[in-house]
């Protein structure tokens, strides 16, 4: 019988920082539990009991609680982030709030990452690629919405006037760092 | 660049989305009894106006929701986004609340 030894690498490995002194920074976030969950609104109040956060029904909402957080990024679609290491306890959590309800809950923890773009001039940087007004009054703390930087698909989440966490898959992350990297020259 | 309005996310610039052909087009209800014609004019013939089209549109780096839009093939303009599933609009009211 093969010998398999399975290692979990970080999708940032060997990138180099952004930083830019007193200006932005971009950092990779700790490791995740992370699902997409789908189903209507009844479910999704179900969900929000076995989760322990309420999955916002208004659009492009992020709610957090406790180190957990529900984006609501559709009609009938969330994605719920959750500390490193909670993925059974929270689909089986998830699974009886839920009953025979019709729904679907994807663990997702290891397609997706993230990093934050944070300091003052987080909303220049992110606008290197990033289509959407993201000044204060127009992408508010606590919005959060798929959009593209440049072409992969990202989930943008406001968390802080001058932080945002990023989301995206990771095989996009060489790609999206390296032109974060490029325009963190120029903010 | 072109704004398109979302019924869902709002104004989104348009490299969200992707365009999915014309709007409202029922696929037969019993296959294998319509003939080689309506089958044929079911998958493969449209329209193709000059001026108000009726289309399906998916914004596929956002919501993900497949919606409907009239937009007018010649300036390209959008007069109207709403829902998938809701019945397709009368153009004349349509083009009565773009003001034109």
């Amino acid at each position: 019988m093969s010998d398999l030894k399975i290692t979990r690498r970080s999708a940032f490995e060997g990138l180099h920082p952004i930083q830019v002194e007193g200006s932005v920074t971009v950092a990779p976030t700790p490791y995740a539990t992370r699902f997409s969950f789908r189903g209507d609104a009844k479910a999704a109040s179900a969900c929000s009991k076995g989760f322990g956060v309420l999955l916002p029904n208004d659009l492009l909402k992020a709610e957090s609680d406790q180190g957990r957080t529900a984006i609501s990024l559709g009609p009938d679609e969330w994605l719920l982030i959750a500390p490193d290491g909670e993925v059974e306890s929270l689909e089986a959590a998830i699974a009886k709030a839920l009953g025979d309800q019709h729904q679907s809950l994807v663990d997702i923890s290891h397609r997706n990452t993230a990093f934050t773009v944070s300091g003052l001039k987080a909303e220049t940087l992110l606008a290197s690629g990033c289509l959407l007004d993201l000044h204060i009054s127009a992408f508010p703390v606590g919005m959060a919405t798929r959009t593209i930087y440049s072409k992969a698909d990202i989930i943008l989440w406001r968390t802080a006037p001058d932080t945002f966490h990023v989301e995206l898959w990771r095989s996009f992350v060489p790609f999206v760092w390296g032109l974060l990297e490029e325009a963190a020259h120029e903010v | 660049m072109l704004l398109i309005p979302c019924p869902h996310c709002g104004e989104r610039p348009e490299l969200e989305f992707r365009y999915a052909g014309e709007a409202h087009i029922a696929r037969p209800a019993d296959p294998s009894s319509t003939s080689d014609q309506e089958w044929a004019e079911y998958l493969y013939f449209r329209s193709n106006p000059k001026g108000l089209h009726i289309e399906r549109w998916r914004h596929v780096s956002g919501c993900a929701r497949f919606f409907n839009c009239v937009r007018d093939t010649v300036s390209d303009k959008i007069l109207k986004t709403y829902p998938a599933g809701q019945p397709k609009p009368d153009l004349a009211v349509v083009l009565k609340e773009a003001g034109q």
